[in-house]
């Protein structure tokens, strides 16, 4: 099994992403299970969601605690809240961020720090990153395909705003399919 | 009787309960004195008090209760119920 | 069998238009409403022939299930927590006038403190209402434990109302793979809602009459009769369940792993997960450790407790309540079955208002079990105390 934690703040769509994330991998033959950490209800309180893979049913119901895969929505969450927690050696993190900085990860974990507020913005007019992350996330990891992301995208936008977050999703993916970050 | 379920019951369950069995004082209408106000009719609280095809009111001595009610409530005008003493 | 991704409570509202109510009443309140949400949508948008009857409060929207219900419709109610307390006189008087309502309850912890989380407390406290309390493990026990409420609550030798109950937040909100059956199967395992008998013109009668000192204590035998009667029911019908939908509920009681156990785990709703997930680990460490899942609390399956226990050395009873004062209500009840027993039963109180349980925690639990602690509150916050 392995395990994503997203951290977000309220109104970033972090539990969105977690949703069609996990929608992706079951489309694509893995049982996933997706859902959120539900603090102050609230827009810009830091919150987190959570999606498993595993090739069998998913009975684990805490949240998780080491995972393989982290994704940070905002950087400036990495000053209050321990995102890298628990990660495991060989894990992935991606971060969003407009500047080139350290981090202090645990050993053994991949570091991948880009500016997705950028993309979300050229491609979508809005500083919503979670599809962004998602298609960088398919590339980075390997646990979903970016054609499963767009079904999964399509399914839950209108037509346009779907379009637009795919395309925003594809150029995240070549891009670190690319190494270009 | 036995028990319905979810404590249902038909409806005029309640004439098998004769009130007039309570009685101390039992009502007498005078229908030479009655001007058929309906008054009497309107305020018993037990709803024995009923309208004939003639016009005329009868008590329905089965359920009053004896309360005089109706007895006070008769317009002085006609004053045309009177409560007596019940013989037990 | 088709498997689909979606949110536990959009698979419930779904599940909810398959069994074809004909009334609906709820008051939103987290973490209920994406499942009134769904509802509403759906009726709203004709995929099911439906009254929706918006209200005021929670104690309406029971009230007018109680309405519609005895004039013979099937109906549906959703709620938690704060908002079954505030039903709770309706929640009694339903079940008295032994209307066959469904209700889910999205589980949440009670006030005060303020939480929105997840514990059992709320239907818990409904435990002697006389309703029927079944407890999901995940969301296909959800939806399928719904079909099942409509057919055993129907069922004219029982004629009661029924909570199903699904873990807030962790069940209500998690998306993961459920088949949702199709149409024609629910159909013919539920078939049209055939009442008992109902409130009409031409035929009156009234529903809930009053009860002389003559009379209660028998409405309360023939009541608590039926409750007793609603295990066989379930077993009745769990069986068909599974010829008609392939998954099996001819049990009060799941069973992970318990014919060696010398500690056996007792516990109830989505936590069971958790706890298989453990045990997996503690039997590859040579642990014997087994789980008991709690699928029916009301009635209490004490009977089924007592034969499976029979070879138990302890056990550990998981409770995510706590009647103050005593101990946690499914302890209390397992202690009651297994009265007489040469067997140590210890109760853990946990998770309660939304505290995560992990799988080291059953692990810490098994190992606190095994050193004969317990009757606790398992995980506090010294620090804090």
């Amino acid at each position: 099994m392995r395990e994503l934690r997203i951290h977000g703040r309220g109104g970033q769509g972090s539990v969105t992403a977690a949703e069609l994330i996990a929608t992706a991998a079951f489309t694509a033959g893995v049982f996933s299970q997706a859902f959120p950490a539900f603090g102050v209800e609230r827009r810009g309180a830091p919150v987190q969601a959570f999606v498993r893979f595993s090739d069998e049913k998913i009975r684990l119901r805490s949240q998780v605690y080491e995972p393989d895969y982290v994704i940070v929505q905002d950087s400036t969450l990495i000053r209050d809240v321990n995102v890298f927690s628990g990660m495991k050696d060989g894990g992935i993190v991606l971060i969003n961020t407009e500047k080139n900085g350290e981090y202090n990860v645990p050993a053994g974990v991949k570091v991948i720090a880009f500016d997705a507020t950028k993309i979300a913005i050229e491609e979508i007019g809005l500083p919503i990153t979670n599809t962004t992350l998602m298609g960088a996330f398919a590339a980075a990891s390997g646990e979903i395909t970016l054609e499963a992301l767009k079904g999964a995208i399509e399914e839950r936008f209108p037509a346009k705003l779907a379009a637009s977050n795919f395309n925003a999703a594809k150029r995240a993916y070549e891009m670190i399919k690319e190494g270009a970050f | 009787m036995p028990l319905g379920i979810g404590c249902t019951a038909r409806p005029g369950q309640s004439r098998n309960n004769k009130t007039g069995s309570w009685r101390v004082y039992y009502p007498i209408l005078d229908t030479e004195k009655c001007t058929k106000c309906g008054t009497c009719q309107l305020i018993c609280p037990e709803g024995c008090i009923t309208q004939n095809e003639d016009k005329t009111y009868a008590i329905d001595l089965d359920f009053c209760k004896g309360c005089g009610m109706c007895a006070e409530e008769c317009p002085d005008k006609a004053k045309a119920i009177s409560m007596h003493l019940e013989e037990k | 069998m088709t498997m689909q991704i979606m949110e536990g409570s959009i698979a419930v509202a779904e599940t909810v238009r398959l069994c074809r109510p004909q009334v609906i009443s709820a008051y939103p309140i987290t973490p209920q409403t994406h499942i009134v949400e769904g509802l509403a949508s759906i009726v709203a948008d004709g995929r099911l022939d439906a009254e929706y009857i918006c209200v005021e409060s929670e104690f309406s929207a029971l009230s007018a299930c109680i309405g519609a219900s005895a004039a013979g419709s099937r109906v549906y109610s959703a709620t938690t927590s704060q908002g079954l307390a505030l039903m709770a006189e309706v929640v009694f008087n339903s079940a008295g006038m032994r209307l066959p309502i469904v209700m889910g309850i999205a589980n949440r912890a009670i006030s005060a403190p303020l939480s929105i989380w997840n514990d059992q407390q709320d239907s818990i406290m409904m435990r002697d209402s006389g309703w029927l309390q079944f407890y999901a493990e995940d969301n296909q026990e959800a939806v399928d434990l719904h079909i099942l409420a409509y057919k055993i609550c129907e069922d004219h030798n029982i004629l009661l109302p029924a909570f199903v109950c699904f873990d807030g937040f962790i069940l209500s909100h998690v998306y993961e793979p459920v088949d949702i059956p199709e149409q024609e199967a629910v159909d013919a395992f539920l078939g049209p809602f055939n009442p008992y008998q109902k409130l009409d013109c031409n035929d009156p009668i009234s529903f809930g009459m009053y009860a002389t000192p003559e009379y209660y204590l028998e409405f309360r035998y023939e009541h608590d009769q039926a409750v007793k009667r609603a295990a066989e029911a379930f077993k009745k019908y769990g069986k068909e369940f599974a010829e008609q939908f392939g998954r099996d509920y001819s049990e009060l009681v799941t069973q992970y792993k318990t014919e060696d156990a010398e500690t056996i785990l007792i516990a109830m709703g989505s936590i069971c997960g958790t706890i298989k997930d453990a045990i997996d680990e503690m039997r590859a460490d040579g642990k014997k450790v087994g789980l008991l899942g709690i699928r029916c609390f009301r009635p209490f399956p004490s009977e089924d407790l007592r034969a499976l226990l029979g070879n138990a050395q302890r056990v550990a009873v998981l409770d995510k309540n706590v009647s103050l004062g005593a101990k946690g209500a499914v302890a209390l009840e397992v202690k009651d079955a297994c009265y007489g027993m040469d067997l140590p039963i210890y109760d853990y109180i946990l998770g309660l208002g939304g505290r995560d349980v992990r799988k080291s925690d059953i692990k810490n639990i098994v190992a606190l079990c095994e050193e004969g602690k317990g009757d606790m509150f398992y995980g506090l916050r010294e620090e804090v105390l």
